[in-house]
């Protein structure tokens, strides 16, 4: 029986070596290593997109706090939708239109480039490392649940399970660079999508495909508490579960503010719009991300609940806390066979992401700070951008390991967060600008990037998600790192760092005056609008 | 920008590189774009006269049409969008109201969410089409291919 998560596993790798492998050999060049040549179709891109976007985070974590505490955690799922309005009406065709292969080439196109594309990098790199250091702590951790011998033992360990993810998306993004990790994702985006929608069958089949006994059970849903031990009977419909008090609303909307404006700043969704041919195509690619990321989050409420109802928020968190929700849904609906089959795509989920990751991060390095700052915009020799991307995507693995392993027992829950808050405080008010306002200067940018990482990384660091004063029962990676009441009251810094950073960029605007700016906004304005000029 | 000088200007939508230009070399390293009087004769090549196109009605009209879409949109969104985290914190008893059998404003509203979504993603989609055919027409009048050839 525990053989087969890891034949699942097994297979996964050898699979997706093997695209890895063909990319290769395919692909040679600056632009096929970036953006896959601009040859990924819409659909393809779509499903990438959903692949690179629904992180473990989303399918482990949100399942976990739906189970674990009812409809809050849905608003997480309604709020990773509509953040990809904003990307479709304000971002990813003019991006496409202007820019060459990260966020910073828009901002470059009429700022000073040193200076704009330094920061950039740093916020790209700051984005990207927060969000990956949380993927890898999971894989960490959920791998030596999910792989066990017969005693129930994890087969690996937590240091063995974060190098191997590590070492995987080293490799993908090292030989197989945009087209290999693009393949990943597709295909980590089909697993995803058939494994959660063959979970939610089962679920309305669990209740005999009658949606009053499944409503029925969801509005008792019933779970000892963890502080009083006493048994409680909640409705798993009504908000209040995670977000409540005095600022549990103002939370909720800060939350919410992050979620639908940090999409459309997260570096490693931005890139994507690089690997299609058109700012038409672009358009194609996010109506298809859209129809499949809203149809899963929808169903991850199914997962939540259906962990909720049939396995119970008590079991769960004796067998590997809330994250382990919809793995064990599956135990219990589909058997062990299920159970590797979620486990597999959980593990897929993670890698997927991770290497979508990487690839962001090692371009936005090789090609802002590397060619454009350091060496001002030209190559020195041919190939060199692609190869020190290739280098740059083998330290960034090597940090990502270290630091996965080093934060071992820390809570990372809030890291996620974190990376939605800093791209809608730092980035996306840096690109609206750029797009939309003539007047805007190097100085505003410059100023506006610094406002938004340094106020979100700050609120972060005094709000109970770091701070908090834990009783001595918590043990471990549930307590907080700072044992100190926290200064700021909200654990999503949103509400105040997004005003912020867009405050940042205007007063940093107002201050200078940039004619060199004003003068390529009209050739920046017909190129977002017509595609005239746009790289191909 | 014009061309300064007594050589002839080019016609429109000639590609026929400059000859006489004060210079065809673009210096290295610098961190802002060439002068237009500095760029080789390649780079002409895919840049139109963009204050040009700018100017034309066509272009004025492209924007205006996807501002008229696109602002309200975009508002629509975020208020209909950010009214759930509010009514959910500050409106729980509204929320918790029943509508039919067990099912609640908060989950009806939340999922409305996604259909919100699909729906306006499904109308930009149709209002796209024409603003690629108002842009397929200021680039045909420019007689230019679309990017580099």
């Amino acid at each position: 029986m525990n053989n087969t998560p890891l034949l699942m596993f097994v297979a996964f790798i050898v699979v997706t070596l093997g695209i890895t492998y063909w990319a290769a050999r395919r692909s040679s060049g600056t632009t096929a290593f970036f953006a896959a040549n601009r040859q990924i179709t819409g659909w393809q891109n779509g499903w990438a997109v959903a692949g690179d976007y629904m992180s473990a985070a989303s399918f482990l974590g949100i399942a976990g706090l739906i189970a674990f505490n009812g409809y809050d955690g849905f608003m997480y799922s309604v709020g990773f939708l509509v953040a990809y309005l904003t990307v479709l009406f304000i971002v990813a065709e003019p991006l496409r239109n202007s820019g060459k292969f990260t966020m910073a080439d828009v901002l470059a196109y009429r700022l000073k480039a040193r200076p704009v594309r330094t920061m950039a990098a740093l916020s790209t790199l700051i984005v990207s490392t927060f969000y990956m250091i949380a993927q890898m702590i999971g894989a960490g951790q959920l791998v030596g649940l999910f792989l066990k011998d017969e005693a129930g033992k994890p087969l690996v360990n937590y240091e063995t399970a974060v190098v191997g993810v590590g070492i995987l998306m080293i490799v993908y993004v090292v030989f197989g660079g945009m087209l290999a990790t693009t393949w990943v994702q597709i295909i980590k985006a089909v697993l995803l999508m058939s494994g959660t929608i063959l979970l939610s069958i089962l679920v309305l089949g669990y209740f005999g495909f009658d949606i009053g006994r499944f409503l029925q059970a969801i509005t008792h849903v019933t779970y000892t508490d963890p502080a009083t031990k006493a048994s409680v009977t909640k409705n798993f419909l009504e908000p209040g579960g995670i977000y409540k008090g005095a600022t549990g609303g103002l939370d909720l909307f800060s939350l919410g503010l992050a979620l639908v404006l940090g999409t459309a700043g997260l570096p490693h969704i931005l890139v994507r719009f690089y690997t299609v041919p058109s700012a038409k195509v672009a358009r194609t690619s996010i109506i298809w991300a859209m129809a499949l990321i809203g149809l899963f989050y929808i169903l991850t409420t199914f997962l939540g609940w259906g962990a909720a109802t049939i396995v119970g928020r008590d079991a769960i968190a004796k067998n590997g806390g809330s994250n382990m929700s919809a793995p064990l849904l599956a135990q219990s609906l589909g058997g062990d066979i299920f159970f590797a089959f979620i486990s597999s795509v959980a593990f897929a989920t993670i890698l997927a992401v991770v290497a979508g990751l990487t690839i962001s991060a090692s371009t936005s390095f090789s090609h802002d700070f590397w060619t454009n700052v350091v060496h001002g915009g030209k190559e020195r020799s041919k190939g060199q951008e692609v190869m020190v991307a290739r280098i740059a995507a083998f330290g960034v693995g090597i940090v990502a390991i270290l630091l996965a392993i080093l934060l071992k027992n820390l809570n990372v829950a809030f890291l996620v967060g974190l990376a939605f808050a800093v791209a809608a405080s730092a980035n996306l008010p840096v690109i609206i600008f750029s797009l939309f306002w003539k007047r805007f200067t190097t100085t505003g940018a410059v100023l506006g990037i610094a406002t938004g990482l340094i106020s979100s990384l700050v609120l972060i660091t005094i709000s109970p998600s770091i701070m908090t004063i834990d009783p001595e029962t918590v043990t471990g990676a549930a307590r907080h790192l700072i044992q100190a009441q926290p200064i700021f009251p909200l654990a999503n810094p949103g509400i105040v760092s997004i005003p912020l950073g867009f405050l940042g960029a205007v007063v940093g605007t107002l201050m200078s005056r940039e004619p060199s700016s004003e003068a390529r906004f009209t050739e920046l304005e017909v190129r977002a609008n017509t595609g005239l000029g746009a790289e191909v | 920008m014009s061309r300064t000088g007594t050589r002839l200007e080019p016609e429109p939508g000639d590609l026929t590189p400059v000859v006489g230009a004060q210079t065809d070399v673009a210096p290295l390293g610098r961190d802002t774009q060439p002068p237009l009087h500095e760029r080789t004769a390649t780079e002409d090549m895919d840049v139109a006269d963009w204050d040009r196109v700018a100017a034309m009605d066509e272009f004025v009209d492209l924007i205006r049409a996807k501002i008229r879409f696109i602002v309200p949109a975009t508002i629509f969104f975020l208020v209909y969008y950010l009214l759930l985290p509010l009514l959910a914190g500050f409106a729980k008893d509204f929320m918790d109201t029943k509508i039919i059998g067990d099912v609640n404003v908060a989950y009806l509203f939340a999922l409305s969410q996604f259909f919100m979504a699909w729906i306006l993603a499904a109308i930009y989609l149709r209002k796209a089409s024409v603003f690629d055919s108002m842009a397929a027409g200021i680039l045909s009048k420019l007689n230019l291919k679309k990017g580099r050839s």
